[in-house]
């Protein structure tokens, strides 16, 4: 279990620009939710996930996995058993690395980056597998390099690379933004197959309002530092586009949008 | 002129060493580093100090390799510790080393004859003992090259080579597979540094001297040499970094033999190499931007991207 206890954030604290975002901020989130989280830009959805990853320094409060606070982690060490895929399809993984390369250094995840071969021939069955599966013929294509591929193809390969270990938590940061209409619902299917498949906890930050409703066990919506909409189970399948919608607009019409 | 292609050709071998490095952190790391200015000459003073006291010229090489790894290492840590940007950490620690070299070697300081080297001393007298000193210079050279060479493009295929290959592609992906980005670079920093210190090693035993203002340029070197490797085998992906990397160390050396013979006085050597690494630098950009004019002129905008 992830919870957010009493967190508080302050952007440019003691200048003319600061900014309170979170004050006694709490969220938790069970083991095999799949949480999807929306609301306008500020609302402080992405500020969210960074403080869980420890990306951003908090000001207060902890952040506790199984009840145990990991505000001392460093960021990468709380990526130990974090996944995380990004807006940008180019973040997810290097540019100029071929994707058997790719693959191979997510897939030794949490084991010892020492001077044994980088590429485990062995293992380039299971990523053919795997990558097969995507349906986007990159099985074929292990040896290309991951910067000739299209936003698209580097998404669903950054996703599987996030996924290739056993993960507590699988964070997506806004992970279709970037990419066309049919793409994006490409990459959105294939998570949530991911997600039932690995049975993951994951946390979705999304502009989408039909993914939110559509896809996932619960559904968040964030509003200046506050949440103002938490749905989950039954409650969550009764939910419309049009009442998220509705709600979204009442929001955005307060702050003068 | 043998003899001159010869020993242009032993000056390409060795400064390869160096281009190694600057391969490390300019092209993997994406680091501009500095430190090679006062790495190459620390490995140098280290050296001239070592074979006057009489030490064995191949465990000079050991001692080269260690003292440039530790000047690697405390840029790393200024950069990543104490947070101070790149091109700043390389420049504080090249200072520093200004001085420490001074301390070691004094502002010159000679290697006599009698002193054996690794050109001349007994295991490689015993292998290659029938060549003239010239063209034991070059086997040598070449060999050490050559070594390190394949040491390195063994070390990019293994899991620790391919994470330092990683961190200067996109760092980001480093802190996802839970490792620390800072660490990695301070390896490569390491490498990086080891390797130019040998380079200054092996200049000093070649040329049996030592001076505090031997490192002047060497960066500028370097990147001229890696930048004019990596753009003639652009179009070849199988050729590997390091195999740039000489290419392009020997073919800077003839360059400048060619200058010298020429009629240069050998003052105007590093007005030259700066004004070389900046036609170098410009006609990659003329190439660049023009190619993609061009393009744009073939396709005109359709609204795809990529």
């Amino acid at each position: 279990m992830l919870e957010l206890r009493n967190i508080s954030k302050v952007y440019n604290p003691g200048t003319v620009t600061e900014m309170c975002l979170f004050d006694g901020f709490n969220f938790k989130v069970a083991d095999g939710e799949f949480v999807s989280i929306v609301g306008s830009n500020g609302s402080g959805k992405t500020s969210m996930l960074n403080i869980i990853c420890g990306s951003i320094p908090i000001d207060g409060g902890d952040v506790l996995i199984d009840g145990v606070s990991v505000n001392h982690l460093a960021e990468f060490r709380r990526y130990r058993t974090f996944g995380r895929v990004y807006q940008n399809p180019a973040a997810g993984a290097c540019p100029n690395l071929t994707i058997l390369e790719n693959m191979s250094l997510a897939d030794n995840k949490g084991k010892r980056f020492g001077l044994s071969s980088g590429v485990n021939k062995k293992r380039a069955g299971y990523y053919r597998e795997q990558l097969a599966a995507l349906g986007l013929g990159l099985e074929d294509k292990m040896s290309v390099k991951m910067g000739s591929l299209s936003g698209g193809q580097r998404q669903a390969v950054a996703l599987l690379m996030a996924t290739l270990t056993p993960l507590d938590f699988l964070i997506l940061d806004e992970h279709t933004a970037a990419l066309d209409p049919h793409t994006a619902e490409i990459i959105m299917q294939l998570t949530d197959r991911i997600v039932r498949e690995k049975n993951l906890t994951a946390i979705m930050v999304t502009h989408n309002l039909r993914y939110a409703v559509e896809y996932g066990s619960r559904i968040v919506m964030m509003d200046r530092g506050h949440i103002v909409l938490d749905k989950a189970g039954e409650e969550k399948r009764n939910t419309s586009t049009d009442d998220v919608l509705h709600l979204f607009n009442q929001i955005s019409i307060e702050c003068g949008n | 002129m043998l003899d001159l292609i010869v020993s242009t050709l032993t000056q390409g071998f060795i400064y390869a060493l160096l281009s190694y490095g600057v391969y490390i952190t300019y092209k993997i790391l994406d680091f501009p580093d500095l430190t090679v200015d006062g790495s190459f000459p620390l490995g140098a003073a280290v050296t001239a100090l070592l074979l006057v006291n009489g030490v064995n010229p191949y465990l000079t090489l050991l001692v080269a390799l260690a003292v440039g790894a530790l000047a690697g290492l405390v840029t790393g840590l200024i950069h990543v510790k104490l947070g101070v940007r790149d091109l700043l950490a390389g420049i504080i620690t090249m200072t520093a080393l200004f001085s420490i070299n001074l301390q070691i070697a004094g502002s010159n300081l000679s290697v006599e004859r009698a002193i054996d080297t690794i050109f001349n001393a007994p295991p490689t007298m015993a292998l290659f003992g029938g060549c003239s000193l010239i063209v034991r210079k070059l086997i040598v050279s070449m060999i050490l090259a050559l070594i390190f060479k394949v040491l390195l493009d063994l070390y990019f295929k293994t899991k620790n080579g391919l994470l330092l290959r990683a961190v200067g592609d996109n760092s980001t992906l480093v802190t996802s597979l839970a490792k620390d980005r800072g660490f990695v670079k301070i390896l490569g920093l390491v490498i990086s540094n080891a390797l130019v210190a040998l380079a200054g090693c092996v200049v000093c035993q070649e040329q049996r001297a030592f001076s505090s203002t031997m490192g002047t340029g060497q960066v500028v070197f370097g990147l001229a040499t890696v930048i004019i490797g990596t753009t003639i085998f652009k179009k070849f992906d199988f050729v590997k970094g390091t195999t740039a990397a000489i290419v392009g160390s020997i073919l800077y050396k003839i360059c400048i033999q060619c200058a010298i013979n020429l009629g240069l006085p050998a003052n105007l050597l590093k007005l030259i190499t700066a004004v070389l690494f900046l036609v170098i630098l410009v006609l990659g950009n003329v190439k660049k931007g023009s190619l993609k004019k061009f393009g744009e002129r073939l396709a005109p905008k359709t609204g795809k991207g990529r």
